[in-house]
């Protein structure tokens, strides 16, 4: 009776660590086999014409203007979302300790984390797209500034929830040593608090890159895209997530193929990012203790 | 510091001292306001995000009122628009990526947290992790032309096979004789078609496997190791201990967790654009294709004028209050285990 209900315990263990290991090998076989469908597939199309030459010679072309307009948007996105967020992630930290409403900001912040991100393309379409008509002779005018703006709407929670994180981290006696010698806060907080906590805050934004660098839905009614290189922000513009979904719904296998190569490269780059941003991590936590 | 301090008592000294603390602490407040202004911008985010979908919806919500979210029909040519459908696959597609991203989510962070040997939980949990870093313009691309033509070859024929009325091998199963209802969802009227809502299920689960097992890991963590190791001492297998400690002592986060992904699911676009196949036919089957909230307005936003973009915008906002709040209790959830821990 005791042996029978110790070999079921046994059993039921065995049985569960088996569907444990079975669970992980199931999400490390699709990672392997999602890249390497993007690797396989594209590879044809993997040339130096795809970096040199622009989509509006669709199949002799490239995807140029698509990297070169992601690489704008992106810049943009993070040139407004990082001083925004490191200044609100610099107040929840250092400044919300006795108000109610530091708890409510860092709280909304998180959800906005994770809002989709079509939404909010659909708020900067309202607040910048639509209001350009009034700019220009009534024209509703896509640009790459709406497209940045909504990358930057993605990219503030990352960048504020890393700062405040970060920030809280430095040691208290750090600013009580600052503060006694009569260094007024603000210049604690700029030139002590905010540089012992640079790369953490570094990470954060490359954290941000690496989220915006494949969203798509915000910038179809942003940017909007264009089969032109542009360097104008003001100009309609294409970007790499764009022109891979618009190459994807092609019926021409070709097309379909740069597709492939532009997610391979996407996915290389954003990757890629990630692992960066983990490495400054794991060496800034080591060196706070 | 040096000057100040050795001059201190002369009178210009302290006259220019007394200057500099003004100024200071007038900064000082100017910086305050400055960051505070930029953290109110989050609440702005929020707010605009709600504010002007509902805004430039309410169009919409007038004129089909109580109908919208109820109906059916989305007809551009009649300028007759309802929401039901776009709901339905927004939910159904959702409710499937977490019956199936939850257990292997679990069975993924037991694995990281209790089974695998030290050196090899550092290296698999950035894989799996990795596995939330690739766009889900990747996912929609695999998902529309590997992943639906393997549903339609393999899984597909098998769950008719089983579960429809109407099987392609000709033999209705038993299940189908003795149970009502269940042919009524694994109908399909194409069935070498791969894009349905099962399919667009299956790839969200993928894509949130990381986000939820993530999740669950780190408050398996927080699991204080002497009540682990007193179970152990009593003579709990490994299972035992996560069953009957770590999970009851997690429980609320992990619900968190869940929601979490439930969240991302509901939100996802781009992926779900490429497998779901944009029709806007009740259907109760998750073989059969339909449509979520976010493809339509993906699809539709850029061509859409007058009534037919204000439905799109109504859309748009029952997403984001549906999404809020399944957000605010993931992250109340998740507060609560924090809370715990810091006790």
């Amino acid at each position: 009776m005791s042996a029978s209900l110790y070999t079921r315990r046994r059993v039921k263990n065995v049985v569960a660590m088996a569907c444990s290991i079975l669970a992980t090998a199931i999400g490390l076989f699709f990672l392997v086999w999602i890249l390497w469908e993007t690797l396989s597939q594209g590879i044809s199309a993997l040339k130096p014409s795809l970096f040199t030459k622009i989509t509006a010679y669709r199949e002799e072309g490239g995807l140029a203007n698509a990297m070169v307009g992601s690489l704008i948007l992106n810049v943009l996105g993070i040139l407004i979302a990082t001083p925004i967020g490191v200044a609100a992630g610099t107040w929840l930290a250092e400044y919300s300790r006795r108000s109610r409403l530091g708890p409510t900001i860092r709280f909304l912040n998180d959800i906005l984390l994770s809002a989709p991100s079509i939404v909010l393309g659909l708020f900067v379409y309202t607040i910048v797209v639509l209001p350009s008509k009034y700019l220009s002779n009534g024209e509703v005018t896509f640009s790459g500034v709406a497209g940045g703006v909504a990358l930057a709407l993605i990219a503030l929670p990352v960048i504020v929830r890393t700062t405040d994180e970060m920030l809280r981290l430095v040691p208290s006696t750090l600013r009580e040593a600052a503060l006694s010698l009569g260094v007024p806060q603000w210049k604690l907080t700029m030139q002590i608090l905010v540089r012992s906590a640079r790369s953490g805050i570094v990470t954060g934004v490359l954290l941000a890159l690496a989220r915006i660098s494949g969203e798509t839905a915000p910038l179809l009614f942003t940017a909007f895209g264009n089969n032109f290189m542009t360097f104008n922000p003001l100009d309609k513009m294409p970007s790499l997530p764009q022109v891979i979904y618009e190459y994807t719904k092609d019926p021409s296998p070709d097309i379909n193929t740069l597709a492939w190569a532009g997610a391979f490269v996407l996915t290389m780059f954003v990757l890629a990012l990630s692992l960066i941003a983990r490495f400054a991590f794991s060496r800034s936590k080591v060196s706070n203790d | 510091m040096h000057a100040t301090a050795s001059n201190a008592g002369t009178g210009v000294d302290r006259a220019h001292e007394a200057s500099r603390n003004a100024k200071d602490s007038r900064n000082d407040v100017l910086f305050g306001w400055v960051l505070k202004a930029c953290a109110l911008l989050v609440l702005a985010a929020l707010l605009g995000a709600a504010g002007s979908t509902l805004w430039l919806g309410s169009d919409a919500f007038h004129t089909f009122g109580w109908g919208f979210p109820t109906s059916a029909a989305w007809d551009p040519s009649n300028d007759q628009y309802g929401a039901l459908v776009p709901i339905m696959g927004t939910v159904g597609t959702a409710l499937i990526a977490l019956v199936v991203a939850v257990p292997i989510s679990f069975g993924i962070a037991l694995f990281l947290t209790e089974i695998a040997p030290q050196w090899l939980r550092g290296p698999v949990a950035s894989a799996i992790e990795l596995l939330a870093g690739i766009p889900s313009i990747i996912y929609g691309m695999w998902g529309l032309f590997v992943f639906a033509p393997f549903v339609a070859a393999h899984i597909k024929p098998w769950l008719m096979n089983h579960f429809s009325a109407d099987p392609p091998d000709g033999q209705v199963s038993w299940l189908v004789q003795h149970v009502p209802f269940v042919a009524k969802f694994f109908s399909s009227e194409y069935p070498f078609f791969g894009a349905g809502v099962l399919t667009a299920g299956l790839v969200l689960a993928v894509m949130i496997i990381p986000f939820i097992s993530s999740v669950m890991r780190e408050v398996f963590q927080t699991v204080p190791t002497r009540l682990k190791e007193s179970a152990y001492a009593l003579g709990s297998s490994t299972w035992e201990v996560v069953w009957d400690i770590v999970v009851p002592y997690t429980r609320t986060a992990v619900i968190g967790g869940v929601f979490l992904g439930l969240g991302r699911a509901l939100g996802e676009t781009m992926a779900v654009a490429f497998v779901l196949g944009n029709t806007f036919k009740f259907s109760w089957s998750m073989l059969e294709t339909g449509s979520s909230i976010a493809s339509t307005i993906a699809n539709q936003f850029g061509e859409a004028q007058g009534l037919q973009r204000s439905a799109l915008m109504a859309l748009a906002f029952l997403l984001f209050v549906v999404t809020f709040i399944v957000l605010l209790i993931a992250r109340l959830m998740l507060r609560r285990m924090a809370t715990k821990e810091g006790r």
